[in-house]
């Protein structure tokens, strides 16, 4: 049993709507009871969607339980199928439905529908929702792209790809498909099959005929393109394109696939991402402490992406898909630093305020955490928040992916030049440093005169704990001399080097010997 | 609920003189409503100590996460315990896994004076025993922490139902009246702080002093129930509650429910008339109300009078909507879903609908999406997972949950309950796009 206030990632079903949702002309019906229905608004109030997901429920209460839940099962089934005529059908159950055991595949056949009926195990109780949707794409894939054709691919056709993982509900999916399309067809390279976004079951009879497979999102589609691979002999790029540098990478590897010439794409700055980079106004991002927490892939490509192209330092690196903690582990060890695999909200808050970023990259959840800790923070990840879909095109794959990267990155901190008038203006006596702020801070009510110290949002989360060293009077008066935004820093660096020695008071001299210590 | 497919029939009303009949539909099929788990999110604000504990699966926390729609709260005073594989395998034991969940729980937050253990389908379904978990972990926590339980679960429970659950748990802990107790009124049903204290207003002005809430504002101030204790539903969906209150030895006042100017009326005189307060003394003290609502009201008239309002079953609200729109506001009543209704509690709500209203309890949702999108209603109530599949086929609407987070009962709430059904409306005629 495990306690949960806020949960990164849905059961494993909600994985397999995700995917049901993404195709055409397939349908699931869940064994589920009537709360479960809550699922429909994910869709079509978080992202918008205009139709209903394809989903059955089968709504038993308890007092079917006694008598024939199954039939129940059988008659939903039946008239979904009447009523939505789809190519195919998914059937399967949630956490409750898992419990009464009523075999949602085996009812399911014995209704002798004639489509294909793919039956779900989706261990409600072990697995969250990227694995079910891994699983039920996987599932789909399996049973639903045939078997290897005898004849040999025709000559001179041009080369072609299939596009895998996008799907309902994933963080900005919808844009990503589009840039990273356009930048296939920009090389000449023909999109064969995209899954599961906008496939239908049909489509997926038709997977076999590319030469390869682009792996969009691992934690949707390795499984299947690794199927895919062993069956029908087709290489998988899973370089995911995110950033400048692992977009020219992605290119040159489909290039290399397809036998084709990249230059032309890589020629002349197809991003503008490292040009402001390089511009001087960009100085001041050098070494600004980073924390990073989402799924594996996105965390992953976040903290490349930080470290190479914008000069931050990566202070934390984790994500909630223990699936893929290996490759998180392997890259916060590039960084210095040890990753965080957690799926507990808790533990994910701790960290961040122990690690003291100056920009927090992650999910809505920690949007959240940082609004409280009154850190700047861009999401990079699901889980999703109506926000994350936005009405402008956003991708954060490919060259203009990048872009937008350093748009939404750099814009939650402040500008550069910006960042030294305030430290130029800071004794000014019109400067004032309680004025509402957009990194959360609170105004003080009532007139902006001198007021009596307020606790700042930084510092007041501090975990003070029962051995917190005593600030001198001038100590505190000099700290207050420190820009507020990186004030709440100093201040914990500041008491965790007087605990370290010991040092019951902190004076003029601990603080500056703190900074000399901490000092980059 | 789900009985049996029933042919129409009609259900005579019987509370007023001269009023129509309603024909009640039964329907049975796939239904799209919240599981009785979502009252949490507006019965951890109620009561500002009591601290939710689901014990459930992951489907649970995300679904009161999505119905709670942004996680606002560094910690909520709402959680799940999640049941995991070594539960269900009985490598763990699982009451020893709640204890120890409940202990971690209540270490962290010192605050905590009422924790509920709120049952789920997976609870149910396993027959973990809640309650005894309860009185177990009263024992130990006791005098700090009272534990008590309820269930949420879906296949129990329908979305406002989990109030009833909660509030039925509740009676038993009601401290009992002095044998000698002065009467007493009691509103039972969860409502906004704002609008019980404009009710505490109106009462005092009747000359009814001794009134008190369920759920109380802190674990604490549970109110005494007894023969003494006279009381009024808020809430049109307080089954079990009623029925506890009624086994405490109250009386329940018949009345429609407090929405609107006629709602709220009719509400207030039903504890006058018990309390025999004279009828110079109710105008005096209620006619600033009605004039400052009807006031209200017109402002919306324009917009609704005369168009037709479809309901989906939701909020089990919808019976009193459907007599407080079409009476104070002129509107046409298409179908008036509803998930359960309680005949006895909402006859006097029933008897003021016009006649023939075609009611729907219970659901089977593609037919009634067929029939919605047959009848092309001007406005459709609907859940949220319907609202913009709705509106995409050209259906304006009202989501249904808002009505649960917004105040809208009494008099000076009438006009704020209007705006919600004419809000969508409205939005339409600006839009140019």
């Amino acid at each position: 049993m495990q306690l949960t206030l806020w949960t990164y990632e849905g059961p494993p079903h909600i994985g397999a709507m995700r995917v049901a949702t993404a195709m055409e002309g397939l349908h699931y019906v869940l064994h589920a009871p009537q709360g479960d229905t809550y699922a429909d608004l994910l869709f079509t109030m978080i992202e918008r969607r205009d139709a209903r997901p394809p989903v059955t429920y089968t709504t038993f209460q308890a007092r079917d339980l006694g008598s024939d839940t199954a039939e129940i099962f059988k008659d939903a089934a039946a008239a979904a199928y009447e009523r939505f005529r789809p190519q195919a059908m998914i059937v399967g159950a949630s956490c409750t439905a898992e419990l009464i055991q009523d075999d949602p595949g085996g009812l399911a056949k014995a209704l002798n529908l004639p489509i294909p009926v793919i039956a779900l195990e989706l261990p409600a109780y072990q697995k969250k929702e990227n694995w079910g949707a891994s699983e039920t794409f996987y599932r789909l894939v399996r049973g639903l792209s045939g078997s290897p054709s005898p004849e040999p691919k025709p000559e001179g056709r041009r080369p072609s790809c299939n596009i895998l993982g996008p799907t309902a509900l994933g963080f900005r999916h919808r844009d990503d498909l589009d840039e990273i399309t356009g930048l296939l067809e920009r090389l000449g390279i023909a999109v064969n099959v995209v899954a599961p976004m906008g496939a239908s079951p049909a489509d997926l009879g038709r997977l076999k005929d590319a030469d390869f497979n682009v792996v969009l999102y691992p934690e949707v589609a390795r499984a299947a393109a690794q199927y895919l691979q062993k069956t029908f002999g087709q290489p998988m790029v899973e370089t995911v394109p995110i950033g400048v540098g692992a977009t020219i990478r992605f290119v040159e590897e489909v290039a290399a696939l397809a036998g084709i010439d990249p230059a032309p794409v890589l020629a002349g700055a197809p991003s503008r991402a490292p040009w402001y980079s390089r511009s001087v106004d960009s100085t001041y991002l050098t070494g600004k402490r980073i924390f990073i927490f989402g799924d594996a892939t996105h965390a992953i490509a976040a903290a490349r992406v930080a470290k190479a192209e914008l000069g931050f330092r990566v202070v934390g690196l984790g994500t909630y898909g223990r699936e893929f903690a290996r490759e998180v582990r392997a890259e916060a060890a590039l960084h210095g630093i040890e990753a965080l695999i957690s799926d507990d909200y808790l533990d994910v808050e701790a960290a961040i305020q122990a690690a003291g970023p100056e920009l927090v990259l992650g999910t809505q959840m920690e949007r959240h955490i940082a609004k409280r800790l009154g850190l700047p923070c861009a999401v990079i990840s699901a889980p999703v928040h109506v926000q994350d879909f936005p009405a402008r095109y956003s991708p954060q794959m490919g060259f203009e992916g990048a872009n937008v990267l350093f748009d939404t990155w750099v814009h939650p901190l402040m500008m550069g030049l910006e960042e030294h008038l305030l430290g130029m203006f800071r004794e000014d006596p019109e400067f004032n440093d309680r004025a509402p702020s957009h990194l959360g801070g609170k105004a003080p009510a009532g007139a902006p005169a001198p007021a009596p110290p307020v606790p700042e949002p930084v510092t007041s989360v501090t975990l003070a704990g029962p051995t917190a060293p005593t600030w001198a009077v001038e100590a505190e008066k000099e700290l207050r001399k420190i820009p507020f935004f990186v004030r709440g820093k100093a201040r914990t660096n500041t008491e965790t080097f007087a605990r370290e020695r010991a040092l019951p008071l902190i004076t003029v001299e601990t603080l500056y010997d703190a900074k000399a210590h901490f000092g980059r | 609920m789900n009985a049996p497919f029933l042919p129409p029939r009609t259900v005579a009303a019987t509370a007023e003189p001269g009023c129509g009949d309603v024909a009640i539909r039964q329907e049975r099929g796939q239904r799209a409503v919240f599981c009785g788990l979502t009252g949490i999110v507006w019965l951890h604000r109620k009561i500002q100590d009591a601290f939710f504990l689901v014990v459930g699966s992951r489907t649970c926390a995300h679904l009161i996460q999505s119905a709670a729609g942004v996680m606002i709260f560094a910690e909520p005073r709402f959680a799940t315990a999640i049941i995991d594989e070594r539960d269900l395998a009985g490598i763990a034991d699982m009451n020893e896994e709640l204890d120890r969940v409940v202990r971690r729980l209540i270490e962290r937050r010192p605050d905590i004076r009422l924790l509920f253990l709120v049952g789920s389908c997976p609870s149910e379904v396993i027959k973990l025993d809640l309650g005894r978990a309860a009185q177990r972990l009263s024992t130990t926590f006791s005098p700090d922490v009272r534990v008590l339980s309820y269930s949420g679960s879906g296949i129990e429970t329908t979305f406002t139902q989990g109030e009833d659950a909660c509030l039925a748990a509740l009676v038993p802990e009601m401290p009992r009246e002095a044998p000698d107790a002065a009467p007493s009124l009691l509103v039972a049903g969860a409502l906004a702080d704002v609008v019980e204290d404009q009710f505490l207003r109106l009462f005092s002005e009747l000359g009814i002093a001794n009134v008190a809430f369920l759920p109380a504002r802190r674990a604490g101030a549970l109110p005494a129930v007894g023969p003494s204790t006279t009381f009024l539903l808020a809430q049109p969906f307080l089954t079990d509650t009623a029925k506890a209150l009624e086994a405490r030895g109250a009386k329940r006042l018949s009345a429609p429910f407090p929405l609107g100017v006629e709602g709220t009326t009719r509400w207030l005189r039903a504890a006058a008339d018990a309390w025999g307060v004279p009828e110079g003394r109710f105008e005096a003290a209620t006619a600033p109300g009605r004039a400052r609502a009807a006031r209200a009201l017109d402002h919306h008239r324009e917009t609704l009078a005369g168009k037709r309002v479809f309901f989906f079953p939701d909020s089990q609200l919808e019976v009193p909507l459907a007599r407080f729109l079409s009476r104070e506001l002129g509107m046409g009543l298409c179908e008036v879903g509803t998930p359960y209704l309680h005949r006895g509690h909402l006859a006097e709500d029933l008897a003021l609908l016009p006649d023939g209203t075609d009611i729907v309890e219970g659901q089977s949702l593609d037919a009634q999406m067929d029939r919605a999108r047959a009848e092309r209603p001007d406005l459709t109530v609907c859940g949220l997972g319907l609202a913009n599949p709705l509106e995409a086929e050209g259906l304006a609407t009202k989501w249904s949950i808002e009505l649960l987070f917004t105040p809208i009962q009494g008099y000076d709430q009438a006009g704020d309950l209007a705006e919600l059904f004419a809000r969508p409306l409205v939005r339409r005629t600006r839009l140019e796009v």
